[in-house]
């Protein structure tokens, strides 16, 4: 039996104005409309909104669980939101069966002023609890959050570490049928990620619906068998995870993985040397998703101006957060291959210098790129911070024994043996006991 | 979160409800029956107005009194005794207290409920319920400052030696029908606000507007008989007016002024909530 059926649904949403605006724009508005009276109003109206969705249509059985995905603005939230109600589709329907829970940035039913408690009772009757489920579960919660010593504290006092506990906590008791969940995994430590994971991973056990719309494949992969790929508001495909998620860092990246300055004149930089373009391939292809096994090629291409400028090219390699992981440079000793134009002067011309980043380095997730272009090793002349950045799939290669996240910044595969040495003589076996 | 269907969509048979979510929301049909089912949370969203409102402030709860109070002292000062303005042979405090209790009531309903909808964004943004919620709620909590204040007047009652009278229970009605006539106008415009905030801002200088436009600080007799009628289109001034006779003068209210101020406020409420319904679709999109 479906849990959740979607049908032909499409949302419209106004372009670039989102949110309110005055009174006063909107008689501008509609005095331009009526001036504009026999014009091309379908034309108009096109122009002035954006389909975040178009035709999309789906079931999901009751017990299956799905991940949705794709790229940002690939209307995965849109789709989120239409589902728990949040906003009405602009055509088609949409219907849940069973009580539905909801976890979008959980604290949203919380009031800084008032205490754990009372916010435990508010956020559960927010979301749909009777204040007698709450009751009863109510130590459960505190105990899942661990924050017995502080419920009766206002929780604009608690840390932010504090609030996300507490709002996962009430969330997780909800019991619903049919779970809807929005990247809730990215925020709370390592910790308590993986209890998160652990009630999650129980409630899909427990036979209940799961709907989990995320960018990371990982937790995709680990959590719901099936997956459906969004492109443009648009259903891609549908199917297994393993196949959807290759397929959606296939096609992802086209086009985006690049970016150029094609005027010489404003493009970053200064009169010696200017920066053309910074681009990302791998698997062939210019693309800012990319597979964590597999190379991945920085490509830097500058102008130089300045006959006979001593050039070398440097990239600083930054985590999701604006940590650096890394640095590295096109320098002989620094080079694991050898750079023929490094040291030579350089005539007058456009250059493109390539650095290799090996695969299985990369952990999962963003990384971008600073671009730098020197002369005479120490003399900056163009520093493009954050120049491009691109994401690291986890395909699931690693993940065949141990399913869970790696730690770190980095996840490079080593080499490891293990030998065995000798067997116990009888003295030790004794010692033992 | 847990959302019953009407009955024409309900698909089977099965234990499990089904929600239906389309492009034409419908009204009433149906609705009234999630209502009901998410009232609990109307009660806990109710309370949350309350608990908060006086959080971290000294005087607490007593503001809901001095407010009343404060600007009947002013008005007895300004206008009783500097400016003469007759009260029709009551003690000018409790004239002007008897209209001031009920009109702070309606002008704390709408400065709490007409922003609502903006204040709960975030809230509005990442789940559903039915959104009429927070209005009502911020209406509901009004009445809590009403009940406060209404002690103060009691003793008032006694101190001027002012009779009970069975009359007194028209009270009810009449609070029924402010109820209804501020819920109109809450609905109307705490929508309006979510896509203009023109309103928010509008809305002290209409309060203080509305004030005048109400027999507070001066009798209903003191407006001259020809403008009378359109004066009486203003549904509080009908109430205002009708409280202040059950309660300080002991004398029925006029029904015909009473009649048209509840055939105001109900037009205005399903107006104002036919309104709230229609833009509650797209409500998350916009606010």
């Amino acid at each position: 039996m479906n849990a959740v059926t979607v049908e032909n649904v499409s949302k419209r949403y106004r372009k670039g104005r989102t949110g309110y605006h005055t009174l006063r724009e909107d008689i501008y508005n509609l005095t331009g409309r009526l001036i504009s009276l026999g014009g091309d109003k379908r034309r108009d109206t096109d122009a002035e909104h954006i389909w975040a969705l178009q035709n999309v249509s789906f079931q999901i059985e009751q017990g299956e669980r799905v991940g949705v995905i794709g790229r940002n603005g690939s209307g995965k939230t849109t789709l989120l939101r239409l589902m728990a109600g949040i906003t009405r589709p602009t055509h088609g329907k949409i219907m849940v069966r069973g009580r539905l829970g909801v976890l979008i940035e959980i604290m949203a039913g919380f009031h800084p002023e008032l205490t754990g408690r009372e916010n435990i009772y508010l956020n559960g009757a927010i979301m749909g609890m009777s204040q007698k489920e709450i009751k009863r579960k109510f130590d459960e919660i505190v105990a899942f959050a661990e924050l017995e010593d502080f419920i009766d504290t206002p929780i604009k006092r608690f840390s932010s570490g504090m609030h996300v506990r507490l709002g996962f906590a009430v969330a997780a008791h909800l019991d619903p049928d049919i779970l809807l969940i929005d990247e809730v995994l990215a925020v709370g430590d390592a910790a308590f990620q993986k209890k998160c994971l652990g009630k999650m991973e129980d409630a899909a056990q427990e036979g209940r619906t799961v709907v989990f719309v995320s960018h990371n494949m990982a937790s995709v992969i680990n959590l719901c068998p099936r997956a459906i790929l969004l492109v443009a508001g648009k259903k891609y495909s549908d199917g297994p995870s393993s196949d959807i998620i290759a397929e959606y860092i296939e096609t992802a990246g086209t086009g985006q993985g690049e970016r150029i300055w094609s005027d010489p004149k404003t493009a970053p930089g200064n009169e010696k040397i200017r920066l053309h373009s910074v681009r990302i391939v791998s698997d062939g292809q210019v693309t800012s998703e990319v597979d964590i096994q597999k190379d991945v090629y920085i490509e830097i291409e500058f102008w130089n101006f300045k006959p006979g400028a001593l050039i070398h090219t440097s990239i600083h390699l930054l985590d999701k957060m604006g940590y650096g992981v890394l640095a590295s440079a096109n320098m002989h000793s620094a080079n694991l291959i050898r750079d023929e134009w490094f040291s030579k002067p350089h005539p007058v011309g456009l250059y493109r210098t390539v650095c290799t980043l090996p695969g299985n380095l990369l952990n999962e997730g963003r990384y971008s790129i600073n671009a730098i272009v020197l002369t005479d090793i120490m003399d900056i002349e163009v520093f493009a911070a954050e120049a491009i950045s691109f994401t690291v799939h986890d395909s699931g290669a690693m993940r065949k024994e141990y399913g869970g996240g790696w730690l770190g910044v980095v996840r490079p595969k080593l080499a490891w043996r293990t030998e065995y040495l000798e067997p116990l003589v009888d003295s030790q076996q004794k010692g033992n006991k | 979160m847990r959302v019953d269907l009407a009955k024409e969509e309900q698909v089977n048979t099965n234990a499990a409800p089904v929600t239906v979510f389309h492009s034409s929301g419908g009204w009433i049909t149906g609705k009234l029956h999630e209502l009901w089912n998410y009232r609990e949370l109307l009660w806990v969203l109710t309370l949350r107005n309350v608990q908060i409102r006086y959080k971290q402030s000294i005087l607490g709860i007593a503001w809901a009194v001095l407010q009343p109070l404060a600007l009947m002292l002013i008005f007895t000062l300004v206008f009783s005794a500097l400016l003469k303005v007759p009260s029709e042979g009551v003690p000018y405090p409790i004239f002007s207290y008897s209209a001031l209790l009920f009109w702070t009531f309606f002008s704390n309903s709408l400065n709490n409920a007409i922003p609502s909808l903006e204040d709960n964004a975030a809230l509005i943004k990442k789940i559903y319920f039915p959104r009429e919620f927070f209005p009502i709620s911020s209406i509901l909590a009004a009445v809590f400052d009403l009940l406060i204040a209404a002690v103060i007047f009691l003793g008032m009652m006694f101190y001027y030696h002012v009779s009970f009278t069975l009359n007194i229970l028209y009270v009810i009605p009449l609070l029924i029908i402010q109820t209804i006539f501020t819920m109109g106008v809450c609905f109307i415009f705490s929508a309006l606000n979510a896509y203009y905030r023109d309103v928010k801002y509008a809305l002290p200088l209409v309060i203080q507007l509305w004030l005048y436009a109400t027999p507070i600080i001066y009798p209903l007799s003191s407006v001259p008989e020809r403008f009378r009628l359109y004066y009486m289109l203003n549904p509080m001034a009908g109430i205002i007016e009708s409280y202040r006779n059950v309660l300080v003068k002991g004398i029925a209210p006029d029904t015909f002024y009473v009649g048209v101020a509840a055939a105001g406020a109900v037009l205005l409420f399903i107006l104002g909530y036919w309104y709230f319904k229609r833009i509650e679709m797209t409500i998350a999109d916009i606010v």
